[in-house]
């Protein structure tokens, strides 16, 4: 049993000059939800095809599970959702599970069980060709499920469900990651990464440009501070927090200091005759992380 | 999962999607009426009223007779094949195989677990499977068809042997086998079956007898024409007893001797399923 799930080393795909995946080298481990995040066109399907030995890659190594993507061993092992659904459009949801589940050998119970996790049950008999585009969607999430498989790779699963459905696959992932089950899902939604994601991979352009966990690229918890006047609550932040440690945003300052430090800062502002409208912990978000990162330099300037 | 199960795993698979799908359903239909029609409607009218068809003149009415009754119904049930049979069942093999590029199903079918070796195999089988079916009921249609014919006329029934039903299924099977595997193949290499269908169609229908025009002209072209895919099929029905020449049924020759034709017939069916397989293998799938 091996911590890493899965591994890639310098993996690149060119398309004629166009490096689509280029030199990609990251790691998943076993029992993690691993968020692969970046705009569309980043090169996520890419890279995720390449782990499940659809694509071939023009140079580097990708490892899953111990050995190369796509060694029928381990395919048996991985469900995956790849660039949308790719379903009989004839067959009903039911018999395109049963298709799938006679090519992993395993009987059709476990189909019953997949529809019924993404809540398919009722419209199983229907064809997939009637489905709507979210129920195509959680069709090829039960497919992934079937066979009950270590690791489970979804490429955007939430595309195309209503806010409500969103929020059942969120809650599917979780449990899955709960039961054991790794999971390396894209996504281009920083909000659904955020909140399930243990770890997560930034891609842009082709280039992994981080790989850490969710608290790590937000980093450390500060205080946002607004308070009047603002050249005296200024002064009384640089000296309680450090010199570089404070940050002047939108109408306040953003103080880099731990969330306890809220009533020290209060207090020092206080003394020193300031008038504080607003003190509380502030986080970066995801959102602004990820744009730090993936806009171009010279798009900031 | 061992190789063969999961050649297994795949032909199940393969099985359970193809008999669900109204294609296959629509094209089993189109050709057991176009048998239908050829072999006895359209024969038993000009039979019944001595009126000259096209199929008609020249024959004299015991031999169409004898065509419509039990004992030629394995016959009856394969001499389509070269030609027309193949055609559809050419449209077939790039159906069920180029379509999945469009569907998707490929991509999804790649990641349940059998190698592509085996899931192009388990497809193929699962085809020549359902042929096997085709070619059966086809040839039960026209022995029921038969016998109907014998009774309205008043002959004697005499039933096909066995050793006249076994060589003509299975020539019937290998021939469908071929086009289907050649259908399948251009399905393959244009990742889509309109292409498949489109230049199929104009290989079996068109291009090889215009070949075969173009080699009475010149010299040695021959070597050629009498080694294409539709000579080795329509001599195997030929060889078989199919009635071809010009009064006979279109596609079927006498160019190449039964056996010749049927290893013929073996060579192109594994080049073409060798070819689709290395693609399937090689290919990315993006």
């Amino acid at each position: 049993m091996t911590a890493t799930i899965v591994s890639t080393e310098h993996l690149t795909k060119r398309y004629g000059d166009r490096a689509a995946v280029d030199d990609v080298s990251l790691t998943v481990r076993r029992g993690e939800v691993y968020g692969f995040l970046g705009p569309n066109g980043a090169g996520k399907t890419t890279t995720l095809r390449m782990l499940l030995g659809l694509v071939r890659p023009t140079s580097g190594r990708a490892t899953v599970l111990g050995r190369h993507p796509g060694d029928p061993a381990v395919n048996g092992r991985v469900g995956a959702l790849v660039e949308g659904p790719g379903f009989y459009p004839y067959l009903s949801g039911r018999d395109n599970l049963r298709v799938m589940a006679r090519y992993q050998g395993i009987g059709d119970a476990p189909v019953e069980e997949a529809l019924a996790r993404v809540d398919l049950l009722e419209r199983g008999k229907d064809a997939f060709r009637s489905y709507s585009l979210g129920m195509k969607q959680r069709l090829g999430v039960a497919s992934a499920l079937l066979g009950d498989p270590d690791l489970l790779i979804l490429d955007e699963p939430t595309n195309g469900l209503d806010p409500a459905g969103m929020s059942d696959m969120r809650r599917l992932v979780v449990d899955l990651a709960a039961g054991g089950q790794t999971v390396v899902l894209s996504s281009h939604m920083l909000t659904e990464v955020q909140e399930i994601c243990d770890r997560v991979g930034v891609i842009s352009n082709g280039r992994l440009l981080t790989e850490a966990t969710v608290a790590e690229l937000r980093g450390a918890t500060s205080l946002f501070v607004r308070a009047e006047p603002a050249d005296v609550a200024l002064a009384v932040a640089m000296r309680v927090a450090g010199d570089d440690a404070v940050q002047v945003v939108d109408d306040g300052f953003r103080l880099e200091t731990g969330a306890k430090n809220a009533p020290v800062v209060t207090q020092a502002l206080v003394e020193a005759g300031a008038r504080v409208h607003e003190i509380r912990p502030s986080e970066r978000t995801l959102e602004e992380v990820f744009f730090e990162m993936t806009t171009p330099e010279e798009a900031l300037r | 999962m061992t190789t063969v199960n999961a050649v297994l795993a795949s032909t199940r698979a393969e099985l359970l999607r193809l008999r669900k799908w109204p294609a296959l359903w629509v094209m089993t239909g189109a050709w057991l009426l176009l048998n239908v029609m050829f072999v006895y409607v359209f024969n038993y009218l000009s039979y019944t009223t001595g009126s000259t068809t096209p199929r008609g003149e020249g024959i004299p009415k015991e031999a169409l007779l004898a065509e419509m009754l039990p004992a030629a119904a394995p016959i009856s049930a394969v001499q389509g094949l070269p030609m027309f049979g193949g055609a559809i069942m050419m449209i077939l093999g790039a159906l069920a195989i180029g379509s999945g590029y469009g569907w998707g199903t490929w991509k999804t079918v790649f990641t349940q677990g059998p190698s592509r070796l085996a899931t192009t195999a388990g497809s193929l089988v699962a085809l020549v499977l359902a042929i096997v079916a085709i070619v059966a009921l086809t040839f039960v249609l026209d022995l029921g068809l038969s016998t109907l014919v014998a009774a309205t006329e008043s002959q004697t029934i005499v039933w096909p042997g066995l050793g006249d039903i076994a060589p003509a299924l299975g020539g019937g099977v290998l021939i469908a086998s071929m086009w289907m595997l050649g259908g399948a193949l251009i399905g393959t290499l244009a990742k889509g079956p309109a292409l498949g269908v489109g230049l199929g169609l104009v290989w079996v229908l068109a291009v090889e007898n215009l070949l075969r025009g173009v080699a009475n002209l010149l010299g040695g072209m021959d070597v050629v024409t009498d080694h294409l895919p539709g000579t080795a099929a329509g001599s195997l029905a030929g060889g078989l007893g199919a009635g071809g020449g010009t009064d006979g049924t279109p596609g079927v020759f006498t160019t190449l001797d039964t056996a010749s034709a049927s290893w013929l017939l073996v060579a192109y069916l594994v080049v073409f399923a060798g070819i689709t397989a290395v693609v399937v293998r090689r290919r990315d799938l993006a």
